[in-house]
């Protein structure tokens, strides 16, 4: 009895915090999908134009089939209650198909694609950012910290189109198709975008690993395993290293959700049907339904992430739950 | 040996399979063919579907569903093949032809290309919302014949028939999917020479040859395979280095690349032409005829395509109609030879010093609306030194994105816009009405009676003779207007696997064309990497 009250006791702040959280994240995402609707309306053209214009009657039957006859804010009202009823709407490029059925079907894609691009930048981030600190202004520093500037100040469609020459190089010195230039299937189709699409991102965590690392090293704690007499690989490795992880874990929620989002180019070049693809191009043809559906869907998601993080971080350093309860 | 047995090696031209691979900018926006409107829904559909007539290998048009017909300034008469059937067996009739053109026009689809049926009759009514979609001039008058009246004579209305919005279309299918019909491979039937087998959104198409179809003995592709969609030039060119694609379109940039890598560059004149169109609203300052004639006397067509532009296949324009067109027997250009640029400098001189009176003494600057796409800025930065340099004109660079281009456009924010227009059929009309005061498509607004008269001629007069004639004046009556500068005709530019033959670059509706294709064997083992 005494252990359940405890229990409830300590949930308590965190069920409200993680309550209080969602709410402010609702109303995020409400104030994402209003400023995008009037934002996206305000921009001249509408997505019914095209390079071939059509005659004035064919023009009012397309508003009419489309709701774009009616005025603004009765479009707005249409559109925020169908979306709470979770319907996006039908596309307006893609013409038979809903915006639901396009975010299921290409988000699983970036998805997948950019879990891998994750595990690819955190472990890289991870060894690299840990040699460049142990190594402290010595070569191997000096090195790693050229290339993270390099990767951070080239943009990925150079990369992209690079790693493709590469395999085709590859492909035509062996005779066989080792790698796949392009295209979407299994997991050899994924290596290549993947590493290219978390290049950005590892290069970002190499620096912070290194920086955290160099700060750890300077901790008490650290002197007094020194003192202890363990050996200087052995502190680096079960003191330093853990500790020095933590504050990666603070970046990774934007990272994953900016990671998902943001693989246009290499959708594009690597001919991956993710949906960061439908979402540029939806904005440049004013696909109103598809821009809403995206949009209020990856604001979501990035709530969600950031939320997540939030709570896994308070899970891996007590240091922070306290403070989160003495706060309360 | 291992990968290949495993499938991994896949060729983009594959003999032993008859199967060819290729890349799609895009996945098709729409197989609906009342809602296409775009290239890659018209490659699918040409392929998978089939109107009354078709196009053969040099854009003639030759028999489709229909095996013969007969027309005259009433009407028209089909009488389609028996042997025509649907991928699921059933027949090719003539009342499937009138379900899908009373569907186009009904208000409810708004079908975007309802336009192109306004020759039959009653059809721009029914589109109105005033009559019924029952009221359409076309009857099944039974199985394998149709007729179809016209609201007024059409003697092009031929080429209209292999359009995608007159392909025929199965009730009972459309009305069993609703609006999810032609949203996935399954949700349609084909009545064309293949089949869209497999259909993943965004990844891949996959066509097979389509055992119903009446001509498939002749069909020498098996299967083709679009595992590839990016509108990438680059990856395109990379994917067909690969050999993983049989054909790869070329933009200015990959093409350098391409010649680099000695590559034989092919290329076809698509019949899209290029041009300026000055706008005709009141209060612009290209209302002035001196100012327009100003221009017209300085600028040269050849120098911006061999000098400016320099891409193989452009070719430069000076009247409407792009060397592609026909007249009545031989080329239209050869027929009726454009009236060629003047380049009087002298001349051009004192018509700006009229203009310039005219405005007060002092030029006002103008508007040039481009794209942002590079050559479009290629363009408007050329015109914009030449202009100054020439007659001391100030032009502003308007650079657009494609939708915000469009709506300035429409709204007639502009003095000068690039523009350009790819024919719809195989009759210089679809040229020609482009600029008549009631098409929306004259952006400018220029309005010229006389320009009306011919376009109205061209339109309907049944002796082809007469009609050129009437073609003839339209050119000339633009150019002693000023109505447009015209630019260039355009190409597309692309690298094609050397073991593929017979590939079809086709002017109107869906291309490439892969119906007419066939593999060289002894072409198919040599690889195309060097």
């Amino acid at each position: 009895m005494q252990t359940f009250l405890a229990k409830t006791r300590q949930a308590g702040p965190l069920a409200r915090y993680i309550g209080g959280r969602l709410l402010s994240g609702l109303f995020t995402i409400w104030f994402i999908a209003t400023a995008t609707f009037f934002v996206m309306h305000w921009v001249p053209g509408d997505p019914l134009s095209d390079e071939k214009a059509v005659s004035a009657e064919i023009r009012q039957n397309l508003e009419a089939r489309y709701g774009l006859d009616k005025p603004l804010p009765q479009q707005y009202w249409i559109y925020i209650t169908s979306m709470l009823k979770g319907d996006f709407g039908i596309s307006y490029t893609q013409k038979n198909r809903s915006v639901n059925d396009i975010i299921a079907e290409h988000f699983p894609v970036s998805a997948m694609l950019g879990a891998l691009a994750i595990v690819f930048a955190t472990l890289g981030g991870i060894v690299w950012g840990a040699i460049a600190a142990r190594f402290r202004n010595r070569w191997p520093d000096a090195v790693i910290m050229f290339a993270v500037i390099l990767t951070v100040s080239v943009p990925s469609f150079v990369f992209a189109a690079l790693s493709q020459h590469l395999i085709i190089k590859l492909n035509q010195a062996t005779g066989v198709s080792v790698l796949p230039v392009a295209g979407w299937g299994g997991l050899r189709h994924m290596l290549v975008p993947a590493l290219v699409l978390g290049l950005g991102t590892m290069a970002y965590l190499t620096r912070l690993m290194r920086a955290s690392t160099l700060e750890v090293g300077s901790a008490d704690y650290i002197k007094t395993a020194r003192s202890k007499g363990l050996s200087s690989l052995q502190v680096f490795l079960h003191h330093e290293l853990r500790n020095a992880v933590l504050p990666l874990i603070t970046v990774l929620g934007p990272a994953i959700a900016a990671i998902t989002t943001g693989g246009f180019v290499v959708e594009l070049i690597f001919t991956i049907p993710g949906l960061g693809r439908y979402f540029v191009t939806a904005v440049q043809q004013l696909d109103y339904t598809v821009i809403m559906g995206t949009t209020v869907f990856y604001g979501a998601f990035l709530v969600l992430m950031v939320l997540l993080v939030d709570i896994v971080y308070g899970l891996v350093d007590p240091r922070i739950r306290l403070q989160g309860r003495a706060d309360a | 040996m291992c990968l290949q047995a495993a499938g991994l090696q896949a060729r983009a031209v594959d003999a032993a399979s008859r199967t060819i691979s290729l890349a799609m900018a895009t996945e098709p926006p729409s197989l609906n063919s009342l809602q296409a409107t775009d290239s890659e829904s018209f490659f699918v559909l040409t392929h998978v579907m089939e109107g009354l007539t078709q196009y053969n290998l040099d854009n003639e048009l030759v028999p489709g569903v229909a095996v013969r017909w007969q027309i005259d300034e009433g009407g028209a008469t089909f009488w389609l093949r028996r042997n025509a059937r649907w991928s699921d067996g059933k027949p090719v009739t003539a009342d499937q032809f009138v379900y899908a053109w009373r569907e186009a026009l009904d208000p409810v689809n708004a079908a975007p290309y309802a336009s192109i049926l306004f020759p039959v009759k009653n059809a721009r009514a029914i589109n109105n919302g005033k009559l019924d979609k029952a009221e359409l001039g076309v009857v099944a008058i039974d199985d394998h014949t149709l007729q179809v009246f016209f609201e007024q004579p059409c003697p092009y209305f031929l080429g209209l028939t292999a359009f995608a919005t007159y392909y025929p279309l199965r009730q009972d299918i459309v009305e069993a999917h609703g609006a999810r019909y032609a949203a996935e491979s399954n949700t349609m039937v084909y009545n064309g020479p293949y089949v869209l087998q497999r259909w993943v959104h965004g990844a891949s198409l996959r066509l097979v040859k389509n055992s119903a179809y009446w001509d498939v003995e002749r069909l020498a592709i098996n299967t083709i395979e679009i595992p590839y969609m990016t509108s990438s030039a680059a990856a395109t060119l990379n994917l067909f280095k690969d050999d993983a694609i049989a054909l790869a379109g070329l933009d200015a940039e990959s093409l350098k690349e391409a010649v680099v890598q000695g590559y034989p560059v092919r290329r076809f004149r698509n019949g899209i032409i290029y041009f300026i169109q000055f706008n005709f609203r009141d209060g612009r300052a290209s209302v002035n005829h001196d100012l327009r004639r100003a221009m017209q006397l300085v600028f040269d067509s050849a120098t911006l395509v061999n000098k400016v532009i320099a891409m193989p296949g452009n070719k430069a324009l000076d009247g409407l109609f792009p060397s592609t067109v026909n007249g009545v027997s031989e080329p239209f250009q050869r027929e009726f030879p454009p009236p060629l640029p003047q380049q009087n400098l002298v001349l051009a001189r004192e018509t700006i010093a009229t203009a310039r009176r005219a405005f007060g003494g002092e030029l006002p600057p103008l508007t040039l609306l481009v794209s942002e796409t590079p050559v479009s800025v290629i363009i408007g930065e050329y015109l914009q030194n030449m202009f100054k340099q020439a007659l001391g004109l100030d032009i502003r660079l308007d650079k657009q994105t494609f939708k915000q281009r469009i709506a300035k456009m429409q709204s007639g924010d502009f003095d000068l816009v690039l523009a350009g227009w790819g024919p719809d059929f195989d009759d210089p009309i679809t040229y020609g009405d482009l600029f008549a005061s009631w098409n929306e498509n004259n952006r400018g607004r220029y309005s010229s009676e006389r320009y009306d008269h011919w376009v109205a001629a061209g339109q309907q007069s049944s002796d082809p003779r007469a009609r050129m004639e009437a073609m003839n004046q339209l050119q000339l009556i633009l150019h002693a207007d000023v109505a447009i500068l015209p630019l260039f005709e355009g190409a597309s530019v692309y690298l094609q696997n050397p073991a593929l033959r017979g590939v079809g670059r086709a002017i109107f509706g869906g291309d490439p064309s892969y119906k007419f294709a066939w593999i060289e064997a002894a072409n198919a083992d040599a690889n195309i990497s060097r």
